[in-house]
């Protein structure tokens, strides 16, 4: 697949940030190896980098068949569906250091669901992980993208990074879920992006920061949740909830095609229950 | 020190500043703010998400021109989930723009309103601040220092807290309002605009949503 024009420069500005940040990884060592990432048994401290492929077509018919279903370990993907795939995570992590990518084309007319067997547990590593996300999707296709949550434990310091490119006519249901912490525990840091545009033009952009002072606990963030997740409905092919607003959540028609489903929550369960 | 920022930044400017209270009201009626302390959170956390971006738009401002309104109010609107608070900022970013045009007429004003009526405020505050002379660091600077003081006030009224306690933890702020500056003007001079901080606020967007379905309001959000 190609790649979107914007990704050069997002590529561009990941590296340097993770080296200028290695010095102060490496004093936090001896925090990491407490929280977890000498437990993952078989992880040298080399780390990975990995990129994942599916490519969903309308075939004849206007039957989907993927096209293409590139695992790379440990992003592996299953096909569990005639339009479905499961992300199955074959490795711990991620783990500092660890740089996994995935890239997702929906052509004219195809529908692809794509889902995770389990939440992802981002571990500390000997530097900072990142997970990519490329999707786009062409006119009359539709996509879901709804994983299970990402889980920042202690010591982490992660950046994830959605690029979601829609045709006018695409469709798009995405969800994204940020747990902090496993129970009872302080999560490192995490920096998240989220740009989403139809036809280059801006729909939704968002950053997410977990584990700087001026954010954690502020009333104006986050307050006392202990999680935040979004769903974002795009296009004609799905249906947009109703505007509203309830404790922890709200319904928010965007200025383009589009609505965001927005919660915060005190554990997954619930921040699952307000997003559906 | 450049005097036209100080008048621009100024909450005596007529533009209907005062009448905002960034989602201070909310979050004092739901009880999350409540004292001094709570108070800073909030400031603090609003400065880091929704001043930072509105730092952005406002650097990006002073250097924009024809087709560039339009695309920056777009990316304003991109990085506004809240349908309350894209309104609050079109009702503020009107009522400055009109003021402005008296004050300090400028043909990129002209052409501002000409493209966008109602843009985003912190687009029109930097269209001014270059109208005035001001450089992308002045405006991100207003933008930020906007960011807190408005809402700083509201709370002094609404909590009844010593507008002294209050100002000595504006002016404990102000390192990271020069911060924000900085990181604003840094981002606006990569030149793209789609690159601009985005930083969310969940709290604040729902706040903002409760806020505009609450009968009996003393600020406009």
């Amino acid at each position: 697949m190609t790649a979107p024009p914007d990704r050069a420069q997002s590529e561009r500005a990941q590296p340097e940030r993770a080296l200028s940040e290695r010095a102060r990884d490496d004093r936090a060592q001896a925090d990491r190896a407490q929280a977890g990432w000498a437990h993952a048994p078989g992880r040298a401290a080399r780390s990975i980098h990995a990129r994942a492929a599916v490519v969903a077509e309308a075939g004849p018919g206007g039957r989907t068949r993927l096209t293409t279903l590139r695992s790379a370990p440990p992003l592996t993907l299953r096909q569990t569906g005639p339009e479905r795939v499961h992300l199955v995570s074959t490795a711990a992590g991620p783990l500092g250091g660890d740089h996994l990518e995935l890239d997702i084309l929906v052509t004219e007319g195809a529908t692809l669901e794509l889902g995770s067997i389990a939440s992802t547990l981002v571990l500390p590593g000997p530097g900072r992980s990142a997970m990519v996300v490329t999707a786009q999707v062409a006119a009359g296709g539709r996509l879901t993208f709804a994983p299970e949550p990402t889980v920042l434990a202690a010591g982490c310091d992660h950046a994830m990074t959605v690029r979601l490119a829609l045709h006018a006519d695409a469709s798009a249901y995405w969800r994204e879920e940020i747990v902090f912490g496993r129970h009872g525990e302080t999560p490192g840091r995490c920096h998240a992006r989220f740009d989403a545009t139809v036809d280059g033009r801006p729909l939704l952009r968002q950053e997410f920061t977990v584990g700087d002072p001026a954010v954690d606990g502020s009333p104006a963030v986050y307050g006392d949740a202990r999680c935040v997740g979004n769903v974002l409905v795009a296009g004609p092919g799905f249906t947009h909830p109703e505007p509203g607003v309830a404790p922890g959540r709200a319904v928010l028609p965007l200025a383009g095609p589009g609505t965001l489903i927005l919660a915060l929550a005190p554990d997954a369960v619930e921040l699952r229950r307000r997003l559906a | 020190m450049n005097a036209m920022l100080l008048l621009l930044a100024d909450s005596r400017l007529p533009a209907g500043g005062h009448a905002h209270s960034g989602g201070t009201e909310q979050a004092v009626a739901s009880g999350a703010v409540h004292d001094v302390a709570s108070l800073a959170a909030f400031l603090r956390g609003r400065l880091a998400t929704a001043g930072l971006v509105a730092a952005g738009l406002a650097a990006a401002a002073v250097t924009a021109s024809g087709a560039g309104w339009a695309e920056l109010d777009a990316e304003a609107d991109a990085r506004t989930a809240s349908p309350a608070q894209r309104e609050a900022a079109r009702t503020q970013g009107r009522l400055l723009l009109r003021v402005a045009r008296r004050i300090w007429p400028a043909p990129a004003l002209d052409e501002l309103a000409a493209a966008v009526p109602s843009p985003h405020h912190p687009v029109v505050l930097g269209a001014v601040a270059a109208a005035t002379g001001c450089s992308p660091r002045d405006a991100a600077l207003a933008a930020a220092y906007n960011a807190v003081t408005g809402p700083a006030t509201a709370a002094v009224r609404l909590l009844g807290l010593d507008p002294v306690e209050v100002h000595r933890l504006l002016a404990g702020l102000a390192p990271a309002l020069e911060d924000t500056a900085a990181t604003a003007a840094s981002a606006c001079a990569a030149g793209e605009s789609a690159r601009l901080p985005a930083h969310a606020a969940p709290a604040l967007d729902l706040l903002a949503e409760q806020h505009i379905r609450t009968e009996v309001r003393l600020f406009i959000s």
